[in-house]
């Protein structure tokens, strides 16, 4: 039985509609209930729906074989899991964007809105920067306009709540999309069922 | 009741330290604090950047100790004789997962010396048997960075590429390796070679047999050959259907150039077992000899082994003022003899117990 812990939301029933095209279905989870864990022994699967910044804590720890995570998350939090396969859905990028015109000429401290802490101090240190993080916890495109930042690191999809906000994406810090990741100790005891479950799912992304 | 008075890693440790001693490992006892100095040198050495530092009463900056290794080696005397130790000791580190201080119970040993091929197959037969003591449903993973650095070496990618191929290969990311040689234009042809080094996972002579065609000349087929030798002699081990290749078991190339090592247990989330062959970190201290050894984290078994208890004691024994002092000690005592474990309360509260005996308003 391998356990399978999905993102809540569009990217994890996307996700789950994958599994079940490469023969791990599991009817029940399409009902429309309440219910949080899934099971299909025939198959030999257990699905089970959490908060998507929550999967890797769920692989991490084992309480889930595998699980399916934005790449952002594992950026951000840097989980010991294995990386198994690049699912090509849930595609956007973390980005830096500031108001239109912005420049920075690097006289001074630059003030960094974000919720993603770690990936943008590990950004501007690489470039030597210093900067003064600011951890918001949601309406990120907010803290520029307002003066709270001169610029935030974000997740970008399309562009268009920036857009909205007179903002623009000034730099691409790396892409994101969903990714396919393993407990290290459940890939050894399981490892032909994952292995399996991983080469029929990227076969049907191509 | 009694039998049950040591805890299932109390066990282990026993057991371990037995294990370890028929193979000629002597005991070493270390102090709890360290200099401060001799970590701060060895920094990447430490699984991570943080250590408990406090001032002695003459100043001098103290550690609480977050490894066993580095003091063991700076302890051994370079005298040309092969130096064999085990020990079980706490550690103190910062977790992985909570970023807190933690104290890890490790259990360990190491190997000091003129390290051959024996060496090396005593210490993973005893890194086995170690899992083995644990449970049964284990396995060992190997793997050797010294021919993963050779060849790397062949295909001179530049060091930027091979810290973060490193990086890939430690999370099996094949997808990562692909998007790594388009940035750094490596060839198709090495582009395989790598991904097969990712991929490839299970029984030794199966690995082997998938990267020998790469490893055909220079330093790759000598440090092929003699992995190669290792894996033969390993198949004849008791240990041989549990001993796997796993390139993905990295570890700091900085202290490690040879073999590498990751034990695990079906259902602990966890690797609890992880050594090397250290040379490196050796030379690095001024010692000009071999060394190789491995460390349990014995804190990842808490709860692996416990049945949840149903009762907290044999026999509740109440009484109230009423109660024959004597004739309660003449009770407790003839219950404890028969094996009971007993607790003597005025009120029942909270207590999960077996049996109820109740000597409250003078009853007998």
């Amino acid at each position: 039985m391998i356990n399978i812990a999905l993102p809540k939301g569009r990217l994890g029933e996307k996700v789950y509609n994958l599994f079940a095209t490469a023969g791990y279905e599991c009817p029940s989870i399409l009902e429309n209930s309440r219910k949080l864990i899934f099971e299909n022994t025939e198959k030999g699967v257990r699905y089970f729906w959490v908060k998507p910044s929550d999967v890797s804590i769920y692989v991490e720890r084992g309480a889930a074989d595998i699980g399916v995570c934005g790449k952002d998350i594992l950026e951000e939090y840097a989980p010991d899991v294995y990386e198994l396969l690049d699912m090509k859905t849930g595609v956007c990028r973390m980005a830096v964007a500031a108001r239109k015109g912005f420049y920075d000429d690097g006289r001074k401290t630059l003030k960094v809105a974000t919720k993603f802490v770690n990936a943008a101090k590990r950004h501007y240190a690489a470039k030597s920067r210093d900067i003064d993080i600011i951890h918001l916890n949601g309406s990120i495109e907010i803290a520029p306009i307002l003066g709270l930042s001169d610029v935030i690191v974000d997740i970008v999809e399309t562009g268009t709540t920036l857009k909205e906000n007179d903002l623009e994406v000034i730099e691409t810090i790396f892409p994101i999309s969903a990714r396919l990741i393993a407990n290290k100790a459940s890939f050894k005891f399981k490892t032909e069922e994952i292995e399996d479950l991983t080469e029929k799912v990227k076969n049907l992304i191509g | 009741m009694s039998e049950n008075i040591l805890k299932e890693e109390e066990r282990i440790v026993a057991k371990l330290r037995l294990l370890y001693r028929k193979y000629g490992y002597q005991p070493y006892k270390m102090s709890k604090f360290e200099e401060y100095d001799l970590y701060v040198e060895n920094k990447e050495f430490l699984v991570g950047d943080g250590v408990i530092t406090f001032n002695d009463t003459d100043g001098k900056l103290l550690a609480l100790k977050p490894d066993v290794t580095l003091s063991i080696i700076r302890n051994s005397v370079d005298d040309g004789e092969k130096r064999k130790v085990y020990y079980d000791e706490n550690v103190y580190r910062i977790s992985g997962k909570t970023k807190q201080f933690k104290e890890i119970m490790q259990v360990g040993l190491e190997c000091i010396g003129d390290i051959g091929i024996y060496e090396v197959y005593e210490t993973l037969c005893l890194a086995a048997a170690s899992l083995a003591v644990i449970s049964e449903n284990y396995v060992l993973d190997i793997s050797h960075l010294g021919l993963l650095s050779a060849i790397l070496a062949d295909m001179k990618c530049g060091e930027g590429f091979e810290r973060a191929f490193m990086n890939c290969l430690a999370a099996k990311n094949a997808h990562g390796i692909c998007s790594l040689c388009e940035e750094y234009n490596v060839s198709e042809e090495n582009k395989d070679k790598l991904l097969v080094l990712v991929k490839a996972y299970g029984a030794p002579e199966k690995v082997l047999a998938q990267i020998a065609p790469f490893c055909k000349s220079g330093k790759a087929k000598e440090k092929y050959k003699r992995i190669q030798t290792l894996c033969k002699l390993l198949a004849l081990s008791p240990y041989a259907d549990k001993i796997r290749l796993d390139f993905s078991v990295v570890n700091d190339m900085t202290y490690y150039d040879n073999i590498v090592f990751k034990g695990f247990i079906d259902g602990i989330a966890e690797g609890v077992l992880s050594g090397g062959r250290y040379d490196k970190l050796i030379a690095k201290m001024g010692r000009n000899s071999g060394a190789i050894g491995f460390a349990v984290n014995l804190d990842l078994l808490e709860g692996f082994h416990s049945k949840p208890q149903v009762q907290d004691v044999d026999v509740l024994v109440l009484y109230d003022d009423k109660t024959s002092p004597l004739q309660l000690i003449r009770a407790v005592n003839s219950l404890v003899k028969k094996g009971n474990s007993v607790n003597v309360q005025k009120t029942e509260g909270n207590i999960r117990y077996g049996k109820l005996v109740d000597m409250t308003g003078g009853k007998a």
